[in-house]
């Protein structure tokens, strides 16, 4: 994808560094010159967007750390200390709170995006196989981010979690205490989890350079899934074209991003984690954030312990196998009638997994949550066998095609079109 | 869209004011960021509230000792000076001082005894020597400051050595003969 | 083991002593929705309120609750009560602060300070409970915030456009009116136990705090008190006081949140033009699609 740079030094100081480190050309020839299909639609915004959410809560992060006091008897107080007396505190404390909640939204969309166009076939299995590697370092992160105000839910949250790798055998109690650095959770638990969740953003960061990276080796996907043929054509200059686009899209984003944080500050929230830690009571309803609820209702759809957290982590894991599970040659699902179906209803099996994961665990629920989790699995299964025999539509024969070809008429007209497109393109 | 009907002098104006009021508008969220980020680096309220003014006794203090104590986190020191101690301050020619300041315009008018001065050496803030009785108190009867070797006198002024001005007077008031409010 | 530790440790018990189970929870009543000043995106405190809010809180709850997060000097910042400096400093003085030690090594008591924390009425929660018939009354800093019920699907989607979010005010105020005495039929109270409608599981071991004509309230030109001096008004006044005691800077963040809603949507309009103008063109200055 990549040819040869394309930048030319224009002063001689320009000359000079390039010689010597040549970072403007990296920049210029991944932020620039880079050639972006031109048929890009808002939801390729999103990798933008979680750049800028990755950045804003390092800000904020950096910054409240300034004021927080990492101590089973003093976070709580420090929390409220921030809320209280630190100029701006509030806001700083709510851009990060609220922030996280943003940031899984947006790489669940940004996910489902990669699965509804087939993002992660070749050759982009690396670069997705990162994306799940970043994903399950957020949400280390984001779990240990929320023990730190160590409030009940805190507090508990962070005793299930960490329960759970006592259900690995032989080693799982060792794990456990190692994990607490004590008998229970406790002050040491807090510190560790507080320096760790310093720690992985600048993980998480260093782990998005090689996804952009691998994203620019290999060019982005489109929603046809057909590859640039023709760069003069078939894409448009990263600026302004996609700058401005993507800018577009993040300010959309804020503006969500702020109504929260400005008008509902606690909606994502737990009313519970405003009560401090307590570790003689455990509230009447124990639930984690939204974003690992559909995760949570597989660990408990499973009767067995360990059985539970096996199903849980395969969760995760098999995304990074869908690249080989997915047998269809096809990579979007606009042009698979089947396996858009099967997207979509996965797409409602996910929700559905959400909303019981916030449900007590008892009676219709943990039946509805056993089908769901199978139907989870199930997708994935689905999708190697459809791929064997499914007939996709026909796919156009170049983005330039499908570009000028949906401005003119129907989809079947589109092989059609692939000489008669050939004027239209130079206007 | 728009097929290049419009002259391009026109064109150009109106996305060269679109661009720019764009790229303002992202000037001026970028700037109101920088607000926040700013100003939670100043002191919270609680650190000023808590830097309300204080008092202190003065009676205790018996002539030549000398009490430390904090102000707004800053260390504080008063002195109950000698007879001798406050003729050696007086006597001295201001011209020939490297900051120029009398004594008198260093104490409250009748309260010649008492010397309030923020604790901190004037050149890079280490704490001068001189309140307890078998301190090195310099060659002046003050300080001494033991990192560079600034020597104050009974006043407080610098009289030698790299501090470049006196030990600062802290805002304060008599409110009885034998009481201060400082701040 | 430190205060705060205590204060949630002894509130899990008080819990742990109701009958909380799942079951109970099942029979909640849900609290009726009243109206706020502060709710919604221009809301406000209304000073009167909270200046009253304060009066009950002081002259009623606080003979049993700590507010610990709060300090007097908050009384008199912008967006809340906003009662004098001057007025601060003197109601701080009345109260005496522990201190110390102090050069003999003695703890002594001194007037209070703008600066100072609100005191506890209890050295310990050991003392609390055993003044408390063994429940420990929580410190109500951040009860608004702490204190909710489910709203459950669809409501909890149409929340986000309505704003609605004063659960915690609405169960409060419920909570400080729903008492009833005798308890319904079939209900048997051990000692120390009271009947509210509201309370999770019906049983709670605060006695009814507010009565009608209890606190008296700020008269007008004509001698009558501005508001009735019920127990309903005084729940409300006192509830609109903890919800900001819980969260002072709520005027700030709706005042601030509509400025940068404004921007954004301003910002976004000119971003959108601007996307269209550079995507009108291709590079090769063709016409897009």
């Amino acid at each position: 994808m990549s040819g040869h740079s394309s930048y030319v030094p224009k002063t001689g100081f320009e000359r000079w560094l390039d010689a010597r480190l040549p970072i403007i050309r990296l920049t210029h020839d991944s932020a620039v010159s880079y050639p972006v299909p031109r048929n890009l639609n808002y939801l390729w915004t999103f990798g933008g967007i979680l750049m800028f959410m990755l950045v804003a809560q390092i800000v904020t992060g950096v910054v409240l750390v300034m004021h927080y006091t990492p101590h089973a008897t003093m976070a709580f107080n420090s929390v409220e200390h921030i809320m209280r007396d630190v100029n701006y505190g509030w806001l700083l404390r709510y851009l990060h709170s609220n922030g996280a909640s943003m940031f899984f939204v947006a790489v669940y969309v940004h996910i489902f995006r990669g699965l509804y166009y087939g993002s992660y076939k070749a050759p982009r299995e690396v670069l997705w196989i990162l994306g799940v590697v970043i994903f399950l370092l957020m949400m280390a992160t984001a779990f240990m981010g929320y023990v730190l105000p160590w409030g009940q839910m805190s507090f508990w949250g962070a005793t299930v979690i960490t329960n759970l790798f006592s259900a690995l055998p032989v080693v799982g109690e060792t794990i456990v205490t190692f994990l607490w650095g004590g008998f229970s959770v406790d002050n040491p638990t807090l510190n560790r989890f507080f320096s760790l969740h310093y720690l992985l953003p600048f993980m998480i960061f260093g782990v998005v350079i090689l996804h952009v990276w691998a994203l620019h080796h290999v060019g982005q996907n489109n929603p046809t899934g057909v590859e640039v043929k023709n760069v003069q054509k078939d894409t448009v200059p990263f600026t302004p074209y996609a700058t401005i686009k993507d800018i577009f899209g993040m300010v959309c984003f804020m503006f969500v991003f702020a109504y929260f944080v400005f008008y509902q500050p606690n909606f994502m929230g737990h009313a519970d984690n405003y009560i401090p830690a307590n570790p003689a009571v455990t509230p009447a309803h124990i639930v984690p954030e939204w974003y690992f609820l559909p995760f949570y209702a597989i660990l408990r759809a499973i009767p067995d312990k360990l059985g539970g957290v096996v199903a849980m982590g395969a969760a995760i894991v098999v995304l990074a196998f869908l690249p080989w599970i997915d047998t269809s040659k096809i990579k979007s699902m606009s042009y698979r009638p089947i396996g858009r179906q099967l997207f979509w209803a996965f797409v409602v099996v996910c929700i559905g997994l959400g909303w019981l994961g916030a449900m007590p665990a008892e009676g219709g629920y943990v039946i509805a949550s056993r089908i769901f989790t199978a139907l989870y699995f199930g997708y994935f299964v689905a999708l190697f066998v459809v791929g064997l025999f499914e007939r996709p539509k026909a796919l156009p024969n170049s983005i330039a095609d499908s570009v000028l070809g949906s401005l003119q008429g129907g989809s079947g007209a589109r092989v059609a079109l692939a000489t008669a497109a050939e004027p239209n393109a130079k206007g | 869209m728009a097929h290049a009907t419009d002259t391009k002098s026109t064109q150009t104006t109106r996305r060269d004011f679109l661009m720019l009021a764009t790229g303002a508008a992202g000037a001026v969220g970028l700037g109101a960021v920088v607000v926040p980020l700013v100003s939670q680096l100043a002191p919270d309220a609680q650190t000023v509230a808590a830097g309300a003014p204080i008092d202190v006794d003065l009676a205790p203090i018996a002539e030549g000792q000398a009490i430390k104590l904090f102000w707004r986190g800053k260390l504080i020191f008063v002195r109950h000076r000698t007879k001798k101690e406050i003729d050696e301050a007086r006597s001295v020619d201001v011209a020939t001082l490297p900051d120029p300041q009398t004594d008198q315009s260093r104490v409250k008018e009748g309260h010649d005894q008492y010397l309030v001065v923020y604790g901190s050496c004037t050149h890079l803030g280490c704490v001068p020597l001189g309140n307890n009785p078998g301190d090195n108190k310099g060659d002046y009867d003050g300080w001494f400051c033991p990192c560079h070797g600034s020597h104050y006198d009974s006043s407080g002024r610098i009289r030698r050595g790299p501090a470049p001005l006196n030990l600062p007077v802290p805002p304060y008031a008599f409110s009885t003969d034998s009481k201060i409010r400082i701040g | 083991m430190s205060k705060i530790s205590f204060r949630s440790a002894a509130f899990g018990l008080l819990l742990a002593a109701l009958p909380l189970s799942a079951q109970a929870a099942g029979e909640r009543v849900i609290p009726p929705e009243l109206s706020w000043s502060f709710s919604g995106p221009f809301g406000k405190f209304d000073r009167a309120q909270l200046q009253r809010g304060y009066k009950v809180f002081k002259e009623v709850c606080a003979s049993c609750h700590g507010a610990t997060l709060l300090r007097f000097r908050n009384l008199s910042q912008p967006g809340g009560p906003e009662f004098s400096a001057g007025q601060i400093t003197a109601l701080a003085a009345t109260f005496q602060i522990k201190d110390g030690p102090n050069d003999e090594g003695e703890m002594f008591e001194r007037p209070g300070r703008p600066a100072d924390p609100f005191p506890s009425p209890f050295p310990n929660e050991q003392a609390a409970r055993a003044a408390s018939g063994g429940a420990y009354p929580v410190d109500l800093s951040v009860i608004a915030k702490a204190r909710t019920y489910e709203r459950g699907f669809p409501k909890f989607v149409f929340d986000i456009f309505t704003q609605y979010q004063e659960q915690g005010p609405d169960y409060l105020a419920a909570l400080l009116t729903g008492y009833k005495d005798p308890p319904p039929e079939g209900v048997t109270l051990q000692p120390g136990q009271y009947y509210n409608t509201y309370m999770p599981g019906h049983l709670i071991a605060m006695p009814k705090p507010l009565n009608d004509g209890q606190v008296e309230y700020p008269k007008g030109a004509d001698g009558q008190p501005q508001v009735p001096e019920t127990e309903a008004q005084y729940a409300r006044d006192v509830t609109a006081f903890l919800v900001w005691a819980a969260e002072p800077h709520l005027e700030a963040r709706k005042r601030i949140g509509l400025q940068v809603m404004l921007f954004l949507l301003i910002f976004g309009g000119l971003l959108y033009y601007t996307k269209k103008k550079v995507w009108s063109r291709m590079p090769d200055g063709s016409a897009a699609h």
